[in-house]
């Protein structure tokens, strides 16, 4: 376990890893929406945003809600019988941490349609990966890609 | 209760997207030539919708080794686009290996869009994997966006190989 292996972007992660951690992800998101004027829904904003965050620059392995995956529900059910690789999941906690982030400074201005916007974007997202195993950042990637990369020549 | 109404609102659309998504991800589509008369329409066949001459889909257009980087299959080539940040990339991978090394003449060439940015803008490749099916003389017939279901590129191959 000396090497950090989450550094290597073709490291493989069980598929149930990253759709458990979008259903836990989608349930907090939507309690932040129920709560988001109140201490509690910012404080589960900063914990969420965190948790992409952890996810997105650290790695899979770091991201509690895969730890969770790992050591409460893996050892309950069957041996994995589907991988993925690590990259898309890290892709999609670095989008879900942008607009938390963007959500965060929502809140601290004042201007919470933003906050309320942002959340409901990223719960929208966590939903579909989580119901329908739809990674939306994926999906954006080349689009945003062919926008703003430069023109290569083939 | 303005959190109640929107968290509401959203698994509404998302549901309906999915859904939505689910039906029509991964459907071979025939691309019509522009060089030829438009394929006549397999009525059997619901799978398939035919388009009429659409410069859009770059029916006919031909694509070479030189273009792919690989040699055409004999018979015909799938061509797979694909990015490192693509959860179905895998699983499509998979199937047009397994179909290609099945049925003799055809293979399977995997491109990296983001390293071919300019061929993925000229075919109007939005979103991976988008699968091409190309002829013997590697003009598309056919068009996949989306994990495409094995049946579908057996039969789509069937149609190509067989015109």
């Amino acid at each position: 376990m000396s090497q950090p292996v989450d550094c290597d972007p073709r490291v493989e992660v069980d598929v149930r890893g990253p759709r458990f951690a979008a259903a836990v992800t989608t349930v907090v998101l939507a309690a932040i929406l129920l709560t988001l004027e109140s201490p509690i829904g910012a404080t589960l904003l900063v914990m969420q945003a965190v948790v992409f965050g952890l996810g997105a620059f650290v790695g899979l392995r770091a991201q509690p809600y895969g730890v969770i995956f790992r050591t409460l529900v893996q050892p309950r059910i069957a041996p994995p019988s589907e991988f993925e690789d690590a990259a898309p999941p890290r892709f999609a906690a670095l989008v879900g941490f942008i607009f938390t982030a963007v959500a965060l400074l929502g809140l601290i201005s004042g201007v919470t349609v933003i906050a309320y916007v942002a959340v409901a974007m990223a719960l929208g997202a966590a939903f579909l990966n989580a119901a329908f195993a739809f990674c939306l950042g994926c999906e954006m990637y080349l689009i945003g890609k062919r926008l703003f990369a430069r023109p290569v020549s083939a | 209760m303005r959190g109640l109404v929107l968290v509401l609102l959203v698994l509404l659309a998302a549901t309906a997207f999915g859904l939505w998504r689910r039906q029509t991800d991964g459907r071979m589509k025939s691309v019509a030539s522009r060089l030829d008369a438009p394929i006549p329409v397999a009525d059997d066949d619901p799978e398939v919708d035919v388009i009429t001459a659409s410069a859009a889909e770059h029916g006919g257009e031909q694509l070479t080794a030189v273009v792919l980087g690989a040699d055409l299959g004999v018979e015909a080539t799938l061509v797979q686009f694909s990015t490192a940040f693509c959860q179905p990339c895998r699983a499509t991978r998979r199937i047009l290996d397994e179909v290609s090394s099945m049925v003799p003449g055809t293979v399977h060439i995997e491109i990296d869009a983001e390293a071919h940015l300019d061929l993925v803008r000229r075919l109007d490749i939005r979103r991976t994997p988008t699968v091409l099916v190309l002829d013997s003389r590697g003009r598309i017939s056919k068009r996949a966006v989306g994990l495409p279901r094995k049946a579908d590129v057996i039969a789509a191959l069937g149609q190509v190989i067989q015109s």
